[in-house]
């Protein structure tokens, strides 16, 4: 295409980013005209004590149609579940139900506000028992509190209750053990917790080194902190050797519950004699992950460590009717609120759906499309770990970078051209070049076998035109991004004129 | 229902194509022992109506404050959210998107952030804002966390004229070891520098205040920032950004940090989540900010673009040692007030924060008129203020709901240290003929 | 390749010594390991170092790695370029790009570090 082709406009809109939404509009455009005042005006010097805003802050001037535009444009730029697959390991990017969507706008849940009276909030209350009581089966693990706005924001909770408990116990630790292809949230988590963190090694078979575990622990340590199944997608054979081994010290185990997709109805963190676990929301139960939040991270305790719960929780009474309470150990409040409310609906929405039987088949369909997508790809990309997998597996992209100079990297923004969003990349940190494949149970067949012929072609691109891979993506709103100079050069927000 | 397109006769190819016969032979490495042997005990999933008919059935048990008159406040408030509102964060392409780690395909989410960030330093005046925390009570708490790292210093002073919830967050945080909690004495509804210069000293890396405070009541910013300078603290200041349009910005009283709870802006209550923190600091410090932050930059053809940059401070890449191990940050109802704010625009937005200002000194006037009520302060206050009932405040409470409002905050159930005392909000929803009625009303008992 | 008057570290630092001066810089396998070098993070003038302790931190736009002293001394000089320029760690890691010069108070650490010879065969030995 030449810069004269006619059959392209130059004054046709551009791909990729135009203007900002304070670069849109005019001075005189308005969208929202406030009524007319309808008590007196107040002198704002005086009654805000000399605190009046001196100088307006600087906001858009838009109408409601421009407006408009611009967020449908941003839209158009934006890849979400809706667009395509979206494989992302340890991040269960399943379909988000529309229903959902509508439940939570009803007045008689967006509209509540958290200080009501009891009395006005009985089914929201009601919703929260519900919800906490089907989490507690599926986990096996009776303690509930919704609090946690988040994963990491449980994976924190969690560890506060355990200090609570061990200091209870007259006997305060001071470690966490945490295995090496951890998520970068657990060492982060415990940190804050104010414990030290002592790694361990995974074996040649992805999962806990069982020996390197019992090394690590003694009575200086608070508590193991495991993925199960784990970061690598395999599910822990070992699991009840080693959360027995982390009691035979006086220990707690935690379960980071990311993976739970994997599981629900097949198996429970409580059985396998976890104390403690997170579920995310936002990737097992199906509320959307909005471009980077809100999820919310409920955590499930055993009954030992329930008196040490964030509160209020809410409780159900023996007339039938709820209420809220506290604890008598409470740790208490890890945020505002009774926590992602809003979520809550989403969720419990999805879990009155599905049912039990529902659950359970959405792990066993997750667990099967991974197998099938592992088994089409192993033979083209290696795998590290040759055995059945869970409902996610890793793959490495280390003989093409052997063979051909062609990275992960690369393998991940050529798929952007194929309308797939990649999968997670360099993550676990104990595979080289590693490509972690969640296809999810909402994927049909098609889109499974779109997939692995894309991954296959991709191959096949690095073995004939390598410098192809290195130059993608090509057909996205913008293309490979110079990340080192949004560093160097850092540019935080836009300034207006007058400013700068 | 379920939501899996996958048909029987596909599965059980899929299950050739492995090498399976059943389903469970795909969970063998799960060991005898754990497995569960019954089905989980869960109600049938429902057909979508069916789904539909409970959780109505659910959300119609409860008498919402937007359904009522409502006067309650307390960190979460009934504003009017523009259409466009919902509309714009129902895009799927919004809503179903991940974190914006590949920004070739993210560049709406990264621009919507980008956007959020510059609205926020303009509202707070800071110059540099993360991309949203969970709610104002943790951004609250992050930023004490900062100071400390910064100042490498133990201690921080809290004003107990924050909200009481917001403190005791911070002291669930503090239980951990990593800060060491001070609370510093309200006088008159608010703290005094002269206080906090006698509790601060050279182990505290930060005074924590809110303004306007949990009882509505502005603090003195400019002489409780010299006082926290003046020990070589930091000065943390959370603000509600609804009054931005007419409140000085707390960066103009020397602010480091400004944080807050964004809910005001564009978001529903729903029953206080999920809410929005935001958090901003000055440039000097950004290295230390916790949470994501998007930034501008070009691609390989020298498009402008956005993508998430100072990465190197966050858990995936620092893990223990990074500033704050959030992974998330509530993109969604930070899209929603920045949709708002640039509804309202900042004409709207004065206009609202008068309209809050003086409908409360309106109502605040005709309640102590009815000498049913007592003011407790007499310190300044915008949109919210805090009244003794002579009588029995949760009979008031009562049998005003029965009436048909909510009469406020009874801060006896909230904090029994404030048995007695009302708090009242006003938000620009509320008309002359609502308060009169209310004012009527509650004098009639 | 790797410039033979200089001593080196297991941790890819190099040490040239001037008089009672050590300068201190990262190797050219040790760049390239990190890719583009967007941000350093050295000590003050006046800092005490013991060898072996971290004296800094240096990130790509994706990693963060500690620096280590390769031996004991106080800071004299910290190559201020490098707030505006750490680019110039990639591009010339054993010249422009020197990090930090120290002065030395243990001499005799530098035999504990190695020729430029020992340290290319390490580096074949860890790839």
């Amino acid at each position: 295409m030449t810069a004269s082709d006619a059959r392209f406009p130059t004054s046709a809109p551009s791909r990729g980013p135009r203007a900002l939404i304070f670069e849109t509009g005019s001075p005189e455009s308005r969208c929202v005209v406030a009524p007319e005042l309808d008590v007196p005006e107040v002198p704002l010097d005086t009654v805000l004590a000399g605190c009046a805003r001196a100088q307006a802050p600087a906001l858009p001037h838009v109408t409601e149609g421009e407006i408009a535009r611009h967020y449908h444009h941003l839209a158009s730029m934006n890849f979400g579940v809706d667009s395509g697959s979206y494989p992302l390991g340890s991040c269960t990017m399943k379909y988000n139900p529309r229903l959902n969507e509508d439940v939570c706008r009803l007045e008689g849940f967006a509209g509540l506000h958290p200080y009501q009276p009891i009395e006005t909030i009985q089914g929201a209350l009601g919703l929260m028992v519900g919800l906490s009581d089907a989490l507690a089966e599926i986990s096996g693990l009776p303690g509930v509190t919704l609090q946690p706005a988040a994963g990491a924001h449980g994976e924190f909770t969690a560890m506060m209750v355990f200090r609570a408990y061990h200091t209870a116990m007259g006997d305060p630790r001071k470690r966490v053990v945490i295995p090496d292809a951890a998520h970068g949230t657990n060492p982060a988590s415990v940190a804050m917790a104010g414990y030290e963190i002592t790694t361990i090694a995974s074996d040649a078979n992805g999962a806990v080194d069982l020996d390197a575990l019992k090394a690590a622990l003694d009575t200086d340590v608070a508590a193991l902190m495991l993925t199960n199944p784990n970061t690598l997608g395999l599910f822990d054979p070992n699991i009840v050797a080693i959360t027995e081994a982390v009691h035979a010290v006086g220990a707690l185990a935690y379960c980071d519950g990311a993976n739970m997709n994997a599981i629900m109805g097949k198996t429970r963190p409580g059985d396998m004699g976890f104390d403690a676990m997170h579920i995310n929301l936002h990737k097992t139960f199906s509320t959307p992950h909005g471009g980077g939040g809100p999820g919310a991270g409920p955590v499930c305790v055993s009954a030992p460590l329930t008196p040490f719960l964030p509160g209020p929780l809410p409780v159900r009474l023996d007339d039938g009717t709820f209420s809220v309470g506290w604890t008598d150990h409470s740790i208490g409040r890890v945020r505002s609120s009774f926590g992602n409310f809003g979520v809550f609906v989403r969720a419990y929405a999805y879990i009155l759906a599905l049912g039990g039987d529902g659950l359970r088949a959405a792990s066993e369909q997750a667990v099967l499309s991974a197998n099938y997508m592992k088994e089409k790809l192993k033979g083209t990309y290696p795998l590290p770990f040759d055995r059945p997998c869970m409902h996610e597996f890793v793959l490495s992209g280390a003989r093409l970078r052997k063979e051909h100079g062609v990275h992960t990297l690369d393998v991940a923004k050529r798929l952007l051209d194929y309308g797939i969003h990649p999968p997670t990349i360099y993550f676990p940190l104990i595979v080289d070049e590693s490509i972690m494949f969640e296809p999810t149970e909402t994927e049909s067949l098609e889109d499974l076998d779109r997939m692995i012929d894309v991954m296959l072609t991709i191959a096949g691109e690095a073995a004939s035109d390598p410098e192809l891979l290195h130059g993608a993506p090509y057909s996205t709103p913008v293309r490979r991004l110079d990340e080192a100079r949004a560093v160097k050069q850092p540019d935080l927000r836009w300034r207006p004129p007058s400013a700068r | 229902m379920q939501f899996s397109p996958v048909s029987r006769g596909h599965r059980d190819a899929m299950l050739r194509a492995v090498g399976a016969t059943k389903i469970d032979d795909l969970f063998e490495s799960v060991p005898a022992a754990v497995r569960l042997a019954r089905p989980l005990d869960l109600p049938d999933g429902l057909s979508e109506m069916e789904a539909s008919f409970a959780l109505r059935a659910l959300a119609d048990a409860n008498t919402p404050a937007t359904a009522l008159v409502s006067f309650a406040g307390a960190g979460c408030y009934d504003h009017y959210v523009p259409a466009i509102v919902d509309h714009v964060i129902r895009r799927p392409e919004f809503f179903t998107a991940y974190t914006p780690y590949q920004p070739e395909v993210s560049q709406g989410t990264l621009q919507n952030i980008y956007e959020f960030q510059t609205m926020i330093c303009e509202l707070t005046g800071m110059d540099v804002a993360n991309a949203s925390m969970y709610d104002g009570a943790t951004a609250f708490v992050e930023a004490a966390l900062m100071a400390s790292r910064i100042k490498k210093r133990h201690k921080v002073i809290v004003a107990g004229s924050v909200h009481p919830e917001w403190r005791v967050v911070l002291r669930t945080y503090a239980a951990s070891g990593n800060i060491e909690v001070v609370t510093c004495p309200v006088e008159n509804g608010v703290i005094t520098a002269a206080t906090v210069t006698a509790l601060i000293d050279d182990s505290t890396a930060a005074l924590l205040v809110a303004s306007p405070n949990f009882l509505g009541h502005l603090e003195d910013l400019a002489s409780l920032g010299e006082a926290a300078h003046a020990a070589g603290a930091l000065f943390v200041v959370s603000v509600n950004p609804i009054l931005s349009g007419v409140l000085e910005p707390p960066s103009s009283f020397g602010a480091d940090i400004v944080v807050g709870e964004g809910q005001p802006l564009g978001n529903a209550m729903s029953l206080g989540g999920p809410g929005l923190g935001f958090f901003a600091c000055r440039t000097a410090h950004v290295r230390q900010l916790p949470g994501r932050i998007v930034g501008r930059t070009v691609d390989v053809d020298g498009r402008g673009a956005f993508v998430l940059t100072m990465q190197t401070r966050e858990q995936h890449i620092r893990r223990e040692k990074a500033t704050s191990n959030i992974c998330s940050n509530h993109a969604l109802n930070a899209l929603a007030a920045a949709v708002y704010l640039s509804a309202v625009g900042v004409e709207g937005l004065a206009s609202v924060g008068r309209a809050c200002v003086a409908k409360a000194h309106y109502l605040r006037d005709a309640l102590l008129a009815t000498g049913a009520f007592d003011a407790p302060y007499e310190a300044p206050f915008a949109h919210e203020f805090a009244l003794r009932y002579m009588k029995d405040p949760a009979s008031m409470h009562a049998e005003m709901l029965r009436r048909g409002y909510l009469a406020g905050v009874d801060l006896g159930t909230i904090d029994p240290g404030m048995d007695g005392l009302v708090l009242f909000a006003v938000t620009e929803k509320r008309t002359k003929a609502e308060m009169d009625a209310f004012a009527k009303e509650v004098a009639s008992l | 390749m790797n410039p033979a008057d200089l001593r080196y570290d297991k941790e890819h630092e190099w040490v040239r010594v001037e008089g009672d001066t050590a300068v201190i810089g990262i190797s050219d396998f040790a760049q390239d390991q990190l890719g583009e070098v967007v941000y350093v993070d050295l000590p003050d003038v006046g800092d005490e170092l013991a060898a072996g302790d971290t004296f800094g931190e240096i990130e790509s736009v994706k990693s963060v790695s500690e620096l280590f002293a390769p031996v004991s001394g106080t800071v004299v000089e910290v190559n201020d370029e490098l707030d505006t320029a750490s680019e110039v760690i990639n591009s010339d890691p054993y010249g422009a790009g020197w990090m930090v010069k120290i002065e030395l108070s243990d001499a005799s650490q530098l035999d504990a570090l190695m020729s430029a010879g020992e340290y290319e065969a390490f580096v074949a030995n860890e790839a």
